[in-house]
């Protein structure tokens, strides 16, 4: 393949665009769910997958659309820039309740008109009862959901929206248009016969391809009429030649295959919004986006057709467009997806299917159309492997060192081995990309389910000590009282049998969601681009995909592994502290006092149990609760015997230093995680595959956790993905990538998240870079699956938080994805700065 | 073999990922002991053999500790691959690693056997003979020349620099590769003429090409009050940007591959 590592200027046009985009606070529309409605309420009866592609057609038909100023790519969701619609049909109470506060909350506002709520709260009366999410909760079993409302773990991302996380065939519309995709459903379904024994589902479903397809071609039509209509009215002769170049490109695709780079950028963008206005599913991810516009490109430059620099621009455009897209989320969620993140990852480099080295000149102009546009989306990734070009590894780098938090890194020798043993065929998982995050897959013929859910591995550690009881209620087994614990193998024992019941209840909560996608919100648009649907006539949600998976993520494996390793050192081999003490000290949180927050949890839950214990509490008594927690109840003596257990605690070593016997102990302990989980199964045919990996919820979940044998503090963050605790590795970056290297990144085949967070001076001239390059490669050599980077300095991040407005564009790495750091909350902000700084040392 | 990794010595650190002293990703190991006091050293608890009690952030700590060759190897060879990927490697410093010449040869023989890189950071203040068995063990020789003028050089760093000056010409000689640093310490040797003697001893040893100059910092001067000792160059201010570069300058008119910072 050819390269040029140069990059090449940016054109006027991109500075221009991002600011329009940015200029206001982005808002909620209603036009989606009104004509969701409308639809639903004339389809009533008709068999649901008819229902979903004619609804499609009629928001498609009628949803206002407009071509923004300097535009080159178009097709908006929204009116406003990156406004959001609604989708009622998965879950709408929440965002009844947050009518009023939505614009105003710490994590991702949104402003929404009062016509707006009005008009939603019309909406909503005909949704009561007909949601993916209520129809979820049926099929739950009660302990399931006591295990949720406890904070055991939360399948909250596909309990109230969309599922999303797929890469589709895009390769095949650039080259067939959806006019070829008709053509197939239709010799699909001539190859039926009405005899057959699943003829009416299947033809039905093929008529709902059909109908889905004649959607988006009708959509962009309307967007040909309007810059027909718009280059009529425009007296610049410049942009007037650009509107009826829109005119015509949209007039040919998504219908026709792409003739050129420009129409397959356009086509492209129609099918990744289109995408996005079907279902409210995040991390839509684009994929290998360097490979399957390669031939275009190269057509185009051969033919003198266009120049680099053009080509570059109309990169820059869809980078920009990609931010257009946006996703009002409940508050809770918004806090686990802070930073308006839809997640659309991007990845450049690799191998081909064939095993050859496929980084091209797209792959670097990728990099450099990072660093033109300079926003959070794409979440752009690439991928290493042995035979990685050094000057790709250096661009990176480069690109990294700009502090944006792009690009990922990802390991093709960790990536490939995995998914082959999870059945893909060796060409499908060299060509594997990423989803959302870190999760890997084969596009356009996996169904991964790849954010199934968030599971806090300090929960059922917290559930040992109490015996399975939570505010007086019992959530998991009795493991009996920690008390009677007599060896570390018992104790570990203990745990295992609280992650082996949670575990299965976990897989309880994603089947009931799975299960009510599949009957409520099939999507034929979707299921259009992913192989075998139209082969096998069902849809990706019944399990139509090639692969099927599904990947709830754990986290808190740092703290796990320094808290059994600290119970071991302490109570089993110095025999210095006893399990009772231990726990007596983290229901007292060492001692340390609590603020408000903290305290009036705590307070809950000791009112529950008095009250479980029949006393009657009134207000006062409640209130005498409460400012003894806050005071701290412990007496001087008992306060300065757990702050000696916290010293005691603090001097043991910790996982990240390349302790050999702490970071055997972490793989074990990730283990209780991921090796049960491999053997369940969903309802789509596939297995349930483990990933290590937190998004932000380490810190709202961490908000609902007690303290742990680690030291960590009570409602803390827990230690995110797989990197070590915050601040607990102290012995510099290459000891704590051994560590992590130690876990096993390939039974966790839904990924892993290894943040890092350098000083810009790390980075600083030629050997600065070629050091993190040879930092990443080591941890590539030993094992290690993802590594992602934030390079800003504290003072940059303090100065951020005192003055927000002098950083509108600071964007940092959060977990799998950046964001603007002014957008996310106080806590979530606190935790990045708080994540070990990796300096030169 | 086995005799190799069982041989002691005293260092008061090793310090992972080290990456601006020598070549790629570095392992530091920080003998303890120097012959020399200079009066701006930033590492003051590597002077004294003796292991000494140092305050840090309110806790009282043990500078120095023995420890085998092979547990050093055990530390050193962890990071390995980040060595490979970058030509990094193991590098002894001090303290004056010159100081323990058994421990020094043994740790450099070990890594060779490992197929590591080494270099070592050196005052040169030892007994030829020194430098004659520990040179085929090493990659990369950092040493110090610190002035050209005997009277001062003592006074600064109370030892004279005619054993110095005269292991120069050795090394320059028998080792692989040898970088000269020059700290630049206001009021000892940030003159135009100071640092010009110093570049062209250097030039004229032949075989070395670069020079680099190490502008005077200050990181290490809380140590010295966590020592029970005082810091004598409070008043001394760090050398401006322009300064370096004239001098740097310098260097470079002499033909030398100049450098400010490792």
């Amino acid at each position: 393949m050819e390269f040029y590592a140069e990059p090449i200027k940016r054109s006027e046009r991109i500075p221009r665009l991002v600011s329009a985009l940015f200029e206001k606070m982005p808002q909620i529309e209603a036009d989606r769910a009104v004509l969701l409605t409308e639809s639903y309420k004339q389809t009533e009866g008709e068999p649901i997958i008819t229902r979903r592609a004619k609804a499609f057609y009629h928001i498609l038909e009628n949803i206002p659309i407009v071509i923004r100023d300097d535009e080159l790519i178009v097709g908006s969701a929204t009116k406003a820039p990156r406004g959001c619609q609604v989708f009622p049909e998965y879950s709408f109470e929440w965002l009844e309740a947050e009518f009023d506060t939505v614009e105003h909350r710490s994590a991702d506002p949104f402003y929404i008109s009062e016509e707006c709520k009005e008009t939603l709260r019309q909406v909503y009366k005909y949704w009561k009862g007909k949601t993916t999410s209520e129809l979820a909760s049926e099929y739950m079993t009660k302990e399931t959901r006591a295990a949720i409302e406890h904070n055991i773990f939360t399948p909250g991302n596909y309990f109230y929206n969309g599922i999303g996380h797929i890469t589709v065939d895009y390769p095949k519309v650039l080259r067939v248009g959806y006019k070829g995709i008709i053509k197939e459903a239709e010799d699909a379904l001539s190859g039926l016969s009405c005899g057959d024994a699943d003829y009416a589902k299947r033809s039905h479903f093929l008529n709902a391809v059909i109908l889905s397809c004649k959607a988006a071609i009708m959509y962009a039509k309307r967007y040909s009429a309007l810059a027909a209509k718009l280059a009529k009215n425009t007296a610049d002769p410049v942009r007037k030649r650009e509107l009826e170049n829109i005119s015509r490109i949209c007039e040919s695709v998504p219908e026709n295959g792409a003739e050129g780079f420009y129409e397959a950028c356009q086509s492209f963008w129609f099918v990744q919004m289109l995408l996005q206005m079907e279902s409210s599913g995040h991390s839509i991810s684009p994929g290998r986006f360097d490979q399957y516009m390669y031939p275009y490109y190269r057509k185009d430059i051969d033919s003198g057709r266009l120049t680099r620099e053009q080509a570059q621009e109309l990169m820059d455009c869809v980078w920009v467009k990609l931010n257009d897209l946006n996703k009002c989320r409940d508050a809770v969620s918004a806090e686990g997806f802070a930073g308006y993140s839809l997640f659309q990852n991007l990845i450049a480099g690799g191998q081909t299917g064939e095993g050859l080295d496929a980084t091209n000149d797209l792959s670097f102009m990728s990099i450099t159309a990072t660093e033109h546009v300079f926003l959070p989306q794409p979440s752009f990734s690439v991928r290493i492997w042995n035979g990685t070009p050094h000057e790709f590894m250096i661009r990176a780098a480069e690109l990294t060192r700009t502090g944006i938090g792009f690009p990922a890194y990802y390991n093709d020798e960790v990536i490939i081995p995995a998914l082959l043993s999870r059945g893909l065929t060796i060409e499908d998982a060299r060509d594997y990309n990423i989803i959302g995050c870190v999760e890997p897959q084969k596009a356009a013929k996996t169904d991964g389910w790849h954010d199934a859910a968030f599971f806090n591995m300090c929960r059922p550690l917290e559930m040992v000590f109490s015996g399975g009881m939570d505010g007086g209620v019992r959530i998991g087994p009795d493991t009996g009282d920690v008390s009677n614990i007599k060896t570390f193998e018992e104790f570990k024992a203990a745990y295992k049998t609280q992650m082996d019941y949670f575990l299965s209840l976990l897989v309880n909560a994603d089947n009931a969601i799975d299960l009510a996608h599949a009957e409520r919100c099939p999507l034929p648009f979707e299921s259009s681009m992913v192989d075998d649907c139209i082969g096998c006539g069902k849809s990706v949600q019944e399990g139509g995909a090639v692969y099927n998976f599904t990947g709830p993520q754990g986290f808190g494996v740092a703290n796990i592994a320094d808290s059994f390793y600290a119970v071991k050192k302490l109570v089993f081999d110095e025999r210095k502290y006893t399990l009772s003490f231990i726990k007596e000290a983290l229901e007292n949180n060492y001692g340390e006092e609590m603020d408000g927050a903290m305290a009036e949890k705590l307070t809950v839950k000791v009112a529950e149990k008095i009250a479980d214990a029949g006393k009657e509490l009134n207000d006062d008594d409640i209130r005498a609760i409460y400012e003894t927690i806050r005071e701290n109840r412990a007496t001087e003596d008992k306060k300065r015997k757990y702050k000696q257990l916290l010293e005691d605690i603090n001097s043991v070593v910790k996982f990240g230093n390349d302790d050999d016997e702490v970071d055997a102990l972490a793989r074990e302990m990730a283990y209780t995680y991921t090796r049960p989980l491999q053997n369940f199964r969903n309802p789509r045919g596939g297995i349930f595959q483990a990933g290590l990996y937190p998004v932000s919820a380490n810190v709202p979940l961490g908000a609902q956790t007690g303290a742990t044998p680690d030291g960590r503090l009570a409602y803390t963050p827990v230690a995110d993905g797989v990197s070590p605790s915050a601040g607990r590795d102290i012995k510099g970056p290459t000891a704590a990538a051994n560590s992590v290297s130690k876990l096993d990144h390939f039974i966790a085949s839904n990924g892993t998240l290894f943040n890092m967070k350098f000083h810009p001076s790390a980075l600083e001239g030629r050997s600065g870079l070629e050091s993190f390059a040879a930092l990443v490669r080591g941890y590539f050599d030993r094992k290690g699956s993802h590594m992602q980077f934030n390079v800003v300095s504290r003072e940059t991040l303090r100065d951020a938080q005192k003055h927000p407005e002098k950083y509108r564009s600071l964007v940092v790495r959060v977990a799998g994805y950046s964001a603007l750091f002014t957008t996310l909350s106080r806590s979530l902000q606190e935790d990045i700065i708080n994540r070990t700084e990796q300096n030169s040392l | 073999m086995e005799a190799l990794l069982d041989v002691k010595g005293r260092i008061f650190n090793i310090q992972r990922f080290s990456i601006h002293d020598g070549p790629g990703i570095r392992t530091i190991v920080f003998l303890k002991g120097c012959p020399l006091r200079c009066r701006w050293c930033c590492n003051p608890e590597s002077q004294e053999w003796a292991v000494q009690k140092i305050v840090t952030a309110g806790v009282v700590k043990d500078v120095g500790r023995d420890i085998t060759v092979g547990e050093v190897m055990e530390e050193v060879g962890r990071d390995r691959v980040y060595y490979q990927r970058s030509g990094g490697g193991m590098t002894l410093s001090g303290g004056e690693c010159t100081a323990q010449p058994d421990f020094t040869e043994a740790l450099l023989k070990s890594a060779k056997f490992s197929g590591i890189n080494t270099a070592i950071e050196t005052a040169g203040y030892a007994d030829t003979g020194i430098f004659e068995r520990i040179l085929p063990f090493i990659d990369t020789v950092l040493m110090d020349i610190k002035h050209m003028d005997g009277v001062k050089h003592r006074e600064f760093t109370s030892r004279d620099n005619a054993l110095i000056l005269e292991n120069a010409v050795y090394i320059s000689k028998n080792a692989k590769n040898l970088i000269i640093r020059t700290p630049v310490i206001p009021t000892f040797n940030d003159t135009e003429t100071e640092i010009g003697e110093i570049a062209d001893f250097v030039s004229s040893l032949g075989t070395v090409k670069a020079m680099h100059l190490l502008p005077y910092h200050r990181i290490g001067s809380d140590k010295y009050a966590g020592l029970g000792r005082q810091y004598t160059m409070e008043h001394i201010k760090v050398p401006e940007k322009d300064k370096m570069n004239a001098l740097l300058e310098i260097v470079n008119k002499r033909g030398l591959k100049g450098q400010i910072g490792g």
